[in-house]
């Protein structure tokens, strides 16, 4: 039997974009419902792992401006982000980070008792707001006890989503999948929005939660949504080798220096397109820099599985400063790295991070498909081009959260609720679906063998380089490991927080972005940002200035582009 | 390369829906020597029995979702070296919950606990966004830092003595917490949630045996907390029950 539940508007995913949706949303009307349906609890979200900081203009600042912030974001996302949505960012940002602040967020302060800032990669001034150097955890907690405030906000904590209701054109609900109990439940609402994040968990080496699989992305691209932008993925120059675990760029804000085998600080001493501002480059050169730096031979390696790396110092910074600003990095590295940087440089190497594309959706978070939004790392408006800068996606979430909340708001009260007869029907057969999966005997295959023949093929095609021959590659093995997939048989038939049904749920998710992202990153024979391709090391402004969108077909996906909404700033050489 | 060696991990299971009370498996597995307990743990589940359920996220130890009692100990999976332990480790599910499955406790009674402290701003007038960040000194900002950094693991719940014998018992995070915002100089909710710390079930049921403390994994000190608020609240008290004070409530 499938439980049927009703609101007004449905967010699913309880991080930081659902979360400021779900608050945005009922502060706006008093009359409103809102689902916050999550599959886990909203404060064990991924946002809770960000560390470094928020990027706003500070109120009082008085060597910036919200021009340069859009122009850092423009330059920083090699030309491919949307710059209506950046001037709306810019402007909007310190109004949030201003409103987080009145919720309680505990940002780290001045003496004088103003809310204190840091300097972060490819901004000229310091602008990111942090917290110490846990801010997402912050960031994160503030939200969810804030949203406690409003009864109004119903949560359905620890339910997996499986499916969007789609009839007469419109989205108007979801299903889910109650993980404790094994419940079939449809969340009717007049308006949805995806609030999942990204898809980390289809590469090996991420620094991304084990819940970052990529839902709220697959389940648009079932429904005919594209996945725009999705060959640009971030690697992080500094994760910990192994683990994966990030270590913040705000080590560098504050001074940390990148060193090679020879000692060197090679992004001062060798040119590598960020100029002066060497350590404090955007993301994209710095982790290309440190592939260059270990293929020329100038990486460092202990014996063991870890691969080659370099080092980031910090010694230089001293105890004091290290333990008053960034102490979740010396916890971190003690902890997952056994060396304490007060005393000890730490090894890093890039490792996957953030996705830039996602489901496509305009500055109001609306996809294409009516009643359906889209917003944080699950949505690609586009903010980030092909290139985030550092600090920009934290911000993101309030602003974007807050602003697609009230469209998604709007449109809910726009729209008559409807027959439910054929939602219904579609949620029985979900149900359906789901109970013929537990347990089920087809082939030989497993949740976690098909899972990692997808990460190595990942790994092996999209990393910080690529080439078209090794891309190519990863998009016929993502075929094939779709065909796997469903030869995987299940062991566990309990109705009861069968996380083996929803690993193999996660599983499909991440092979449907994996699809994407192979396909949009061989279709651009260029450069451009986080997609650096050795068979065409140059931009190519004339062919390739667009987005890219792939969308899902039964017999294969198909691949099509749309234009860049320039502004202010044409296209230039992007050297710092 | 060497062969690995082995360890043992008795693992408590329990599945409701076919089990009539909680049982023990044994897995021995090889173990690389920088593994966390939750590595062993997503071992087994990904190498040798996909049915075992845990929950687990950031692997970094801030999502707070992997606590697990470890030789009797409550202990953060994601942090806690499995090199620390002998050949045998015994990992069960946090003490003083109700199982849902396996390693996987029921934590809604928790949840309506942190609820019940008022964790969030309050004030007589909300501040206008127009009227920017307030002013906040380094130094107040590290009155109440230490208490905004609980990660709601719940370990504190599973080493409380007051819990287990009252299970009403409000709990270490949740009063922290709760302190935590009546120490921020933002905040205008000190009476409302003394009023709830004064309670049945509140900071005056605890015995102060500083557990919470031992085992945080973030060093929140939730004992110290309980210890400031007990005297806050006396005070909140007194002052009361003075001419003007507002009367008991």
């Amino acid at each position: 039997m499938v439980d049927v539940v009703r609101h007004d508007v449905v967010i699913v995913g309880g991080g930081g974009a659902g979360l400021r949706a779900a608050i945005a949303a009922v502060e706006a009307d008093p009359t409103l419902s809102v689902a916050l349906v999550s599959k886990v609890y909203p404060m064990r979200s991924h946002t809770v792992s960000a560390e470094g900081g928020a990027a706003a203009v500070p109120p009082d600042a008085k060597d910036d401006s919200l021009e340069k912030h859009a122009y850092d974001t423009v330059k920083g996302s090699d030309f491919l982000g949307d710059q209506d949505v950046i001037q709306y960012f810019v402007q909007e940002a310190p109004n949030e980070l201003t409103r987080l602040e009145h919720w309680g967020c505990p940002w780290s302060r001045n003496a004088d008792g103003t809310v204190a800032t840091r300097p972060f990669g490819g901004m000229q001034t310091p602008r990111t707001w942090f917290a110490t150097d846990k801010v997402g955890f912050h960031m994160l907690h503030t939200l969810f006890q804030h949203s406690l405030r409003f009864d109004r906000i119903v949560r359905y904590d620890e339910q997996f989503v499986t499916k969007l209701l789609v009839d007469g054109g419109r989205c108007r609900g979801v299903v889910a999948l109650d993980v404790r109990s094994g419940q079939v439940r449809a969340v009717l609402g007049r308006a949805v929005l995806l609030a999942t994040g990204g898809a980390g968990k289809v590469w090996p080496f991420t620094t991304n939660g084990n819940i970052k699989t990529g839902d709220g992305m697959s389940l648009a691209y079932r429904e005919g949504v594209a996945l725009k932008d999705m060959e640009f993925v971030q690697y992080h120059p500094t994760g910990l080798p192994g683990t994966g675990i990030l270590i913040t760029e705000a080590s560098r804000g504050e001074g940390g220096y990148l060193v090679n085998s020879e000692g060197e600080r090679f992004l001062v001493s060798r040119d590598y397109g960020v100029g002066t501002k060497a350590e404090l480059g955007p993301r994209d050169m710095i982790s290309r820099a440190i592939i260059q730096e270990i293929e020329a031979g100038r990486g460092i390696s202990l014996p063991g599985k870890l691969g080659q790396y370099v080092h980031l110092d910090l010694r230089h910074l001293g105890k004091a400063k290290l333990e008053a600003r960034l102490p979740f990095v010396l916890e971190l590295s003690r902890t997952y790295a056994g060396v304490d940087p007060v005393t000890q440089p730490i090894p890093i190497r890039p490792v996957l991070h953030y996705m830039m594309g996602g489901v496509d959706a305009n500055i109001d978070g609306a996809t294409p498909l009516p009643g359906l939004y889209a917003i944080g790392e699950a949505a690609c408006f586009s903010l980030n081009g092909a290139n985030r800068l550092g600090s920009n996606s934290l911000t993101e979430l309030l602003v974007f959260g807050a602003r697609a909340a009230l469209h998604a708001m709007r449109f809910a009260k726009g729209s008559a609720a409807g027959s439910e007869t054929a939602l219904l029907e579609q949620a029985k057969a979900e149900g359906a679906r789901l109970d013929g999966l537990r347990g089920r005997k087809r082939g030989g295959e497993t949740v976690a063998g098909v899972r990692h023949a997808l990460n190595l093929a990942m790994e092996a095609g999209t990393g910080v380089y690529r080439e078209q021959a090794s891309m190519q590659q990863a998009v016929s093995e993502v075929a094939a490991i779709k065909q796997r997939y469903e030869q995987v048989s299940l062991a566990d038939d309990s109705k009861v927080f069968n996380t083996e049904l929803t690993a193999m749920l996660e599983l499909g998710n991440l092979i449907d972005v994996a699809e994407a992202v192979a396909l949009a990153a061989v279709s651009r024979k260029e450069s451009r940002g986080a997609h650096a391709c050795r068979d065409f090391p140059k931009r190519n402004d004339g062919e390739y200035l667009h987005h890219s969108l792939v969308h899902f077909g039964e017999a294969g996906p198909r691949f099509s582009t749309k234009p860049v909404t320039l502004g202010t700033w044409l296209p230039e050489e992007r050297k710092y | 390369m060497a062969e690995l060696p082995k360890k043992t991990i008795v693992v408590t299971r329990f599945d409701p829906d076919k089990d009539e009370a909680p049982r023990q498996q044994r897995y021995e597995i090889p173990v690389e020597p920088d593994w966390k307990v939750l590595d062993a743990l997503n071992y087994i589940k990904d190498n040798v029995d996909p049915t075992l359920s845990h929950r687990w996220s950031c692997r970094m130890a801030v999502c707070g979702s992997c606590g697990m009692n470890v030789d009797g100990d409550a202990k953060l999976t994601c942090k806690d070296a499995l090199s620390d332990y002998g050949d045998v480790v015994e990992v069960a599910p946090l003490a003083n919950f109700p199982v849902i499955r396996d390693l996987v406790v029921e934590i809604e009674a928790f949840m309506e606990k942190f609820q019940k402290v008022k964790p969030f701003i309050l004030r007589a007038k909300e501040l206008a966004v127009e009227a920017g960040p307030t002013h906040q000194s380094p130094a107040e900002l590290d009155d109440y830092r230490q208490f905004s950094m609980c990660i709601n693991c719940m370990l504190c719940y599973a080493a409380c003595p007051v819990v287990s014998n009252e299970p009403d018992f409000l709990g270490p995070a949740a009063i922290a917490l709760g302190h935590r915002y009546n120490l921020d100089t933002r905040d205008e909710g000190q009476r409302e949630r003394h009023a709830v710390f004064r309670d049945d079930g509140g900071i005056f049921s605890c015995s102060f045996a500083n557990e919470c403390s031992r085992v945080c994994p973030k060093h929140v000190d939730p004992a110290g907390a309980i210890q400031q608020a007990k005297l806050q609240n006396v005070i909140d008290w007194v002052t009361r029950l003075l001419p003007g004070g507002g009367g008991e409530r």
